[in-house]
């Protein structure tokens, strides 16, 4: 069994798309219309054969309150994986991204947590050196 | 005053002071992220969010929405009360 898909909630298909592949620097996928929706995939550039992120309608009446449950408590819907967090960090902030826990030192990873605009915090987290 | 020594009391309610001092407006996730991984604390968010009313029950603590998040504070002011109660008297004697 493999993870061929992950998926996020999120309240606007065509901003989160926007967010993904402009701000965030995915890669768009696929987008096949599904009735009222769309099926939207994004992936890492560089793996575009890998895991791909589906940005799933968040329709459903009990995905709002979980949702803002989550975020009131800083809590991430996912986390994503980077090389040089202070660099990601500064990259997104220049875009305008923002961020509710800046560089953090958590013992073996270094993580943030910013808002995806489409009523989601997402983690990020860069592995430290074994030294 | 009795609540601030009871607040104080427990090792994971002064870590979380520890980590505010470090870091003063955390939200319940950051504080959930800092005891687990730096200070191995296995505890629940239930759990942590339980030391934290404690905490703000005694004023060490507040709780400060902005937008969609919520953040907390660590307030020292209690603490001023405690080193008063009893080092009163030796800066009083210092000064004269």
């Amino acid at each position: 069994m493999k993870i061929v898909l992950t998926s996020i909630l999120v309240d606007d298909q065509e901003k989160a798309l926007k967010f993904y592949t402009e701000v965030l620097g995915f890669q768009f996928k696929n987008d096949i219309p599904m009735g009222e929706f769309r099926w939207i995939t994004v992936v890492d550039p560089d793996d575009p054969n890998g895991t791909e992120l589906v940005l799933e309608p968040d329709q459903h009446p009990a995905a709002g309150p979980f949702k803002k449950a989550l975020v009131e408590d800083g809590i991430p819907y996912t986390s994503f994986g980077v090389l040089d967090l202070q660099q990601e960090y500064e990259r997104l902030q220049t875009s305008g991204v923002s961020f509710t826990q800046g560089p953090t030192d958590m013992g073996p990873v270094i993580t943030a947590v910013f808002d995806d605009t489409c009523g989601n915090l997402i983690q990020i987290a860069q592995l430290k050196e074994v030294s | 005053m009795s609540d601030l020594f009871e607040a104080l009391a427990a090792p994971a309610r002064r870590a979380i002071l520890d980590e505010l001092t470090e870091k003063n407006g955390q939200t319940l996730f950051e504080i959930c992220s800092r005891l687990a991984m730096k200070h191995g604390l296995g505890l629940s968010r239930q759990a942590i969010s339980q030391h934290l009313e404690v905490l703000a029950s005694a004023g060490l603590v507040t709780f400060e929405r902005q937008g969609r998040y919520k953040y907390h504070f660590l307030n020292p002011e209690p603490l001023k009360e405690v080193v008063k109660r009893w080092l009163k008297e030796e800066q009083e004697g210092s000064d004269s």
